[in-house]
């Protein structure tokens, strides 16, 4: 049995139903068909609803999700506000109202997905800056408007919150609900489609037992295999009610990262530490994608184009793998071995990352080069963590993505760099070594040369950011 | 009978308030249907389309066996099981619905399955095993231009003697350069509900830019007379000219299924396949040599302008047409000889897109502007000055039309004001002095675009009205709602007309049951088509009822006015629903049909001179960019739009039109890069490789303001003018303004090879090739 609500009606069906996505689930079965399917990838955002779940305090938080890319079993335990539980009878919600005032509308097709991801930034309770809305809805295309009807609305929503109506949707009796099926369901936990494991250690012997089963912790790719592929899963485990997993600890030398700790839930720590990896992050898929795509994700993913696998690489974290057998540690870069192949065992999950902090004159860099600035894979990620002495670099670790088959370091130029002073001429012998570490590959994104052109000048920025602070070097500064 | 005075209520202003979309408040809440939102009937079946793994060749062998074989299949279809017309071309015969033998691009449709789920149908497509012997494809504009590979014989449009002026010139210009296609990407993808009727009909609910003609290929596929076929369309998810010829096959193999199995079919393209199989945007390789004076006027022009058609007609003969038409732009070219190339290759067939070849035409001439810019040394905004069309003279086209009323010299001066544009191109300028990395472009460039179909024909339409005793409107025409704002502005017209609120109007989808014969809501041809065929209507049905009124109440047509939801007459004031009500009651015919024709326009091909265009629709943009010189990131900091539409109907509806096409234009030209592999596949074949713009692309700086005063000085709708197409051109200023950051880098003295889309890739690639020339 899963659990969860949609607009406040209490829905309980059987597991087989786990392994579809929410959004077959809500138009299929729901005859809500106010949300589209726009892509079906989680690109677009026409499917966004709104998740409310409890944080550790107790209070609610919204995330705009896409139900496209989200398996029903997922939402074990949580509620689900769909675009049609918005309006109060012929009363619309006030970002609905806005838009309508606005002209946030053409076609109207994306309209319900814009609708949500505005809610969710409407339930921050603030007047909200320009940023955040780019970043609240950046994961939503428009081809009509040109957004900026859009974005005029959700500034007109939250500057009219003073006087207008408040949600028809009661917090406390979402809290009430959710803490229903929190008590409810904690008996009757397991499903044989769709499994929901308390601990690492049930962890572990799930995946010992179910071969077949796959991990699911955010479903931003897996679910691709379902709705891109067609493949259809028999089993697949949940990760998120799996405490060890969502540990995101601040210790002395190091952070403690969650396998399944989301991009959004981690953000303000990882923006204390380390601000570029912050920044770049607004960058790595949409908010939806940051709601529910994790580190662990991301790395068990392996995809040569992932975002964060150069960065922690460049951090020197480590990995701690877990499974029957007990758990082991890795150094990170170690993990990826060939395309899409990692050193996970069998029955072996990763628990979480150890970040360690960066010391004192270490600076880290992380520059993400791609057709679109919003939600797009990066042509070349390049991620450095360099350690100046005396004009002289100490140290230096330089790791990429879409550079090759795998996220890799630049060992070759690391080592032109190591002991010099960072100027001009090193940057050129740098660059001459970067051959030697990247055969990259021609592809949709981009071409084999422009990856290594592009790499090779972001060592330029690289310098110049370190030694002249006040040069002009990314167009985001400036818009 | 009210004793009420009409001037007791507020005045009802319909033409030109800012009324919202008719459906805002159904898009906003979920409620507006979309075919997909239909509910079914319990018997629908769901449809999906196998798709070929090869560019070109003959199909040896195609075993469906294992499709037969899957879980929930109910039945297959092959050419062969077409009853009627095989080919579904738009204009020309080569769109095979299912292809017999010939493969002629990857991904092409080869057969058809129905089964119990869409996800069923879509797994059972998969698998069948078909065997090709393939032929080497043509996939290059380059490739099929040297084989003389075409889908329709070469054209030209001449005026003077080019080659001559030109071989003479005091300064000659000479480029080539590439022109991408561009992706739709309307949200809601392609999608048909086909239901058979009892009496061996079938009613098609499906999303197209163009009802009629879908009624007539599903009729003709099915080998069944037209009027047979009844296609209906409320709204669609977004059409953009995607819809005009792509929507016909989904809604033909829907309707074969549907009855040949006698149950509701459903057919919806998820987004892999409805971006692999249905044609895009014409990429184009322009060529053009140019001769000009010292000061950057123009003396002769020679534009080469080929077309990626793909490998069928569809409408290309008439998008490379139009291509050639606005290869002026807004200037005067005193020699001009212009010539279209027809390339066929092996891709899916390129097909309309909001502009139609105006695009290419006009950003060849503006890459022009900006090299004779650079040539003579001086500010582009000059050159472009100096070679706009006059208004009394220097005003004849090279297809011999007269430019009259021309409002972009109007424009253009306002713009320069309001933009700061002399200002910032000097701030633009010291900031590329002082910065090495980052290199900022201006560019302000006009749009001038011929408004009408140039297929004379097409320039017709009709609607229907009717009024019931309540006095509640019903109102229909041949024109679909893709967003655009059509049925709104139409509904504001007809109000008007009769002078009731506009929720007295209901308005109802297009149907090709109600209005005939119609023509596709394109070439921005919408409002001014139907909604005149709509106010003809009104007109009609007002003059029937101010002629009963003034015979029922022996008053005088003069003292009969109809106002605030009122008719008033002599001294008396009755409700519209009671003199509804009157007329009924004695006989009245409540309903009429409006029809429409453009007049005055005429074109001969032969000699391709003529009137082709009713008006011009112009605008100008200003736009700044920013580009990073170690990656070819690009960004817009600034855009402002100055925009002519006449007098406008519904200002809000236009400054979103404008709005939204300055930034589709903008990403047609910059992220928007579509890619085939050597095998002619598609690899841009999702949004997680094909990039449309997203929120932060809207610059953070954007005004969009309308030219005031300024009504059509035709006899259009209330003197509007069309405003669907034209803004997209606006973009090309962000193209320019790119270009004019990458000259920069070499003190303005070169202009830049850059190809479109300005990808990062591309624009290192003009950078490099700046650097290796300086």
């Amino acid at each position: 049995m899963i659990s969860f609500y949609i607009n406040s009606s209490l829905v309980e069906i059987d597991s087989s139903y786990g392994t579809q996505t929410v959004l077959e689930f809500l138009r299929e079965n729901r005859g809500l068909t106010g949300t589209k399917e726009g892509c079906a990838s989680g690109d677009c955002g026409a499917c966004t609803v709104v998740v409310v779940e409890a944080n550790s305090e107790g209070d609610l938080v919204y995330n705009a999700i896409n139900s496209c890319i989200t398996f029903v079993g997922a939402l074990q335990g949580k509620h689900l506000v769909s675009v049609e539980h918005l309006a109060e009878r012929d009363r619309l919600h006030p970002v609905q109202q806005a838009m309508v005032d606005c002209h946030g509308s053409q076609c109207g097709f994306c309209t319900p997905g814009f609708v949500m991801s505005m809610y969710s930034l409407y339930q921050l309770d603030k007047k909200p800056e320009h940023d955040e809305i780019d970043e609240y809805l950046a994961g939503n295309l428009c081809r009509c408007t040109g957004y900026k009807p859009i974005i005029t609305a959700m500034h007109k929503a939250c500057e009219d919150r003073t006087t207008a109506p408040q949600s028809n949707i009661d917090r406390e009796s979402i809290k009430t609900q959710l803490e229903d099926l929190r008590c409810n369901t904690s008996e009757e936990k397991t499903t044989n489609n769709y499994l929901h494991p308390n601990s690492a250690a049930e962890l572990a012997q799930l995946l010992a037992t179910h071969t077949e089963a796959r991990i699911n912790a955010g479903s931003t790719d897996l679910a691709l295999e379902y709705t891109q592929n067609l493949r259809s899963f028999e089993t697949l485990i949940g990760v998120q009610h799996v405490p060890e997993l969502q540990v995101l600890e601040d210790n002395t030398d190091h952070l403690r990262i969650g396998a399944a700790v989301t991009y959004s839930r981690s953000y303000d720590l990882i923006k204390t530490f380390f601000s570029e990896l912050a920044s770049m992050m607004l960058r790595l898929g949409s908010r939806q994608i940051r709601n529910q795509g994790t580190f662990g994700g991301n790395i068990a993913n392996a995809s040569p184009i992932g975002d964060t696998p150069p960065v922690l690489i460049a951090l020197q974290s480590e990995l701690i793998l877990q499974s029957t057998n007990g758990t082991r540690s890795l150094p990170i870069e170690e993990f990826f071995i060939d395309y899409r192949k990692t050193a996970l065992r069998q029955g072996e999950f990763i628990r979480e990352i150890i970040v360690p902090k960066l010391r004192p004159a270490a600076h880290l860099k992380v520059y993400k080069v791609s057709k679109r600035l919003d939600d797009d894979i990066s042509a070349v990620l390049m991620a450095a963590k360099i350690t100046l002495e005396n004009g002289l670099i100490k140290t230096v670790r330089i790791a990429c993505g879409g550079m090759a088959a795998t996220p890799k370091r630049a060992r070759n130029c690391e080592l032109a760099m190591t002991g010099k002073p960072l100027n001009a001429q090193t940057v050129a012998a740098a660059q001459i070594a970067l051959d030697k570490d990247f055969q990259p590959i021609d592809d949709v994104r981009a071409s084999a040369q422009y990856r290594l052109t592009v790499a090779k000048n972001l060592l330029t920025r690289l310098r110049l950011e370190l030694t002249e602070p006040n040069a002009m070097t990314q167009v985001s500064q400036l818009a | 009978m009210h004793n009420r005075h009409l001037s007791n209520t507020s005045p009802l202003n319909h033409i030109g308030a800012e009324k919202t979309h008719d459906s805002a408040e159904l898009h906003v809440s979920g409620k507006a249907r979309y075919v997909d939102d239909i509910p079914q009937p319990s018997d629908t079946l769901f449809a999906y389309v196998g798709q070929s793994e090869c560019a070109s060749g003959e199909i040896t062998s195609m075993n469906l066996d294992a499709v037969r074989a899957a879980e929930g299949v109910i039945d297959i279809i092959t050419s062969e099981d077409i009853p009627g017309h095989l080919d579904i071309g738009p204009v020309f015969p080569g769109d095979p619905l299912l292809v017999d033998s010939k493969v002629s691009h990857f991904g092409q449709a080869i057969f058809a399955v129905l089964a119990t789920s869409q996800r069923a149908a879509r797994q059972a497509a998969r698998l069948a095993k078909v065997e090709y012997k393939p032929q080497i494809p043509v996939l290059t504009i380059t490739d099929a231009m040297n084989r003389s590979h075409f889908v329709r014989p070469r054209h030209r449009m001449q005026r003077g003697d080019a080659e001559k002026v030109i071989t003479s010139a005091p300064i000659l210009i000479e480029r080539e350069f590439s022109i991408g296609g561009q992706e739709h990407f309307y949200l809601e993808g392609q999608v048909a509900l086909a239901q058979p009727q009892d009496d061996d009909g079938v009613q098609v609910y499906t999303s197209t830019q163009h009802p009629t003609e879908v009624q007539k290929l599903v009729a003709e596929v099915l080998g069944i007379s037209f009027n047979k076929v009844v296609i209906v369309t409320r709204r669609m998810g977004g059409g953009f000219g995607g819809k005009e010829t792509q929507a016909a096959p989904w809604a033909c193999i829907a309707a074969l299924f549907a009855v040949r199995n006698n149950c509701a079919v459903k057919l919806r393209l998820a987004r892999r396949e409805d971006m692999s199989m249905t044609g895009k945007r014409h990429p184009f390789l322009a060529r053009y040599r140019v001769a000009c004076k010292e000061n950057g006027e123009l003396l002769g022009v020679e534009h080469s302008l080929a077309g990626n058609c793909g490998h069928s007609p569809d409408l290309s003969d008439a998008i490379v047409d139009r291509a050639m038409f606005h290869s002026d732009n807004a200037y005067f070219m005193p020699h001009a000889q212009v010539t279209g190339y027809r390339c066929k290759t092996h891709q899916v067939s390129h097909t309309a897109f909001r502009g139609f070849g105006g695009p290419k035409g006009i950003i060849a001439m503006e890459s022009a502007m900006d090299d004779i810019a650079r040539a003579v040394r001086c500010d582009p905004l000059d050159v472009r000055k100096t070679n706009l069309y006059g208004n009394d003279d220097r005003n004849l086209t090279h297809y011999d039309q007269q430019v009259r009323h021309f409002t972009v010299p109007e424009i253009i001066d306002r713009l320069e004001q309001t933009s700061n544009y002399r200002e910032r191109r000097a701030s633009c300028k010291a900031f590329n002095d002082s910065n090495p990395i980052l290199k900022k472009g201006l560019a302000l460039t006009p749009v001038k675009f011929g408004i009408s179909f140039t297929v004379t024909h097409l320039n017709q339409a009709g609607a229907l009205l009717l009024i019931y005793t309540d006095g509640s409107i019903h109102l229909n025409h041949g024109g679909t709602e893709m967003g655009q704002g059509l049925y709104t502005k139409v509904a504001q017209i007809v109000a008007d007309v009769f002078g009731v609120s506009t929720d007295t109007i209901r308005i109802s989808a297009a149907q090709t049951d109600k209005v005939p014969n119609t023509s596709p809501t394109a070439a921005s041809s919408g409002t001014d088509l139907n909604g005149m065929a709509a106010f003809n209507a009104a007109q009609e049905l007002k003059s029937r009822l101010k002629t009963f009124v003034s015979e029922h109440f022996s008053v005088g047509r003069k003292s009969i006015e109809f106002a605030n939801n009122h008719v008033s007459v002599g001294d008396k004031i009755m409700t519209f629903a009671e003199v509804s009500q009157l007329a009924y009651m004695n006989r009245i015919q409540l309903s009429a049909a409006g029809y429409y024709k453009t007049p005055d326009i005429h074109y001969d091909r032969e000699t391709a001179s003529g009137r082709p265009f009713f008006y011009y629709a112009n605008g100008a943009a200003c736009t700044e960019m920013l580009v990073d010189t170690l990656t070819g990131e690009t960004r817009c900091l600034r855009a402002d739009i100055l925009h002519d539409v006449g007098r406008s109907i519904n200002p809000a509806i236009d400054k979103g039109q404008i709005e939204g096409g300055f930034i589709q234009g903008l990403g047609w030209l910059t992220s928007e890069e579509l890619r085939w592999d050597d095998n002619g596949r598609l690899l841009s074949d999702s949004p997680a490789t094909y990039k449309i713009p997203a929120i932060s692309d809207t610059p953070p700086v954007f005004n969009v303001d309308l030219l005031e005063n300024s009504p059509n000085a035709e006899a259009t709708v209330f003197h509007s003018k069309a405003v669907g197409e034209p803004p997209l051109m606006l973009g090309i200023s962000g193209w320019c303004a790119i270009r004019d950051a990458v000259a920069a880098i070499a003190d303005y003295k070169i202009s830049p090879d850059l190809d479109a889309p300005a990808t990062p890739e591309n624009i290192m690639r003009a950078i490099h090739a700046l650097d290796s020339a300086a």
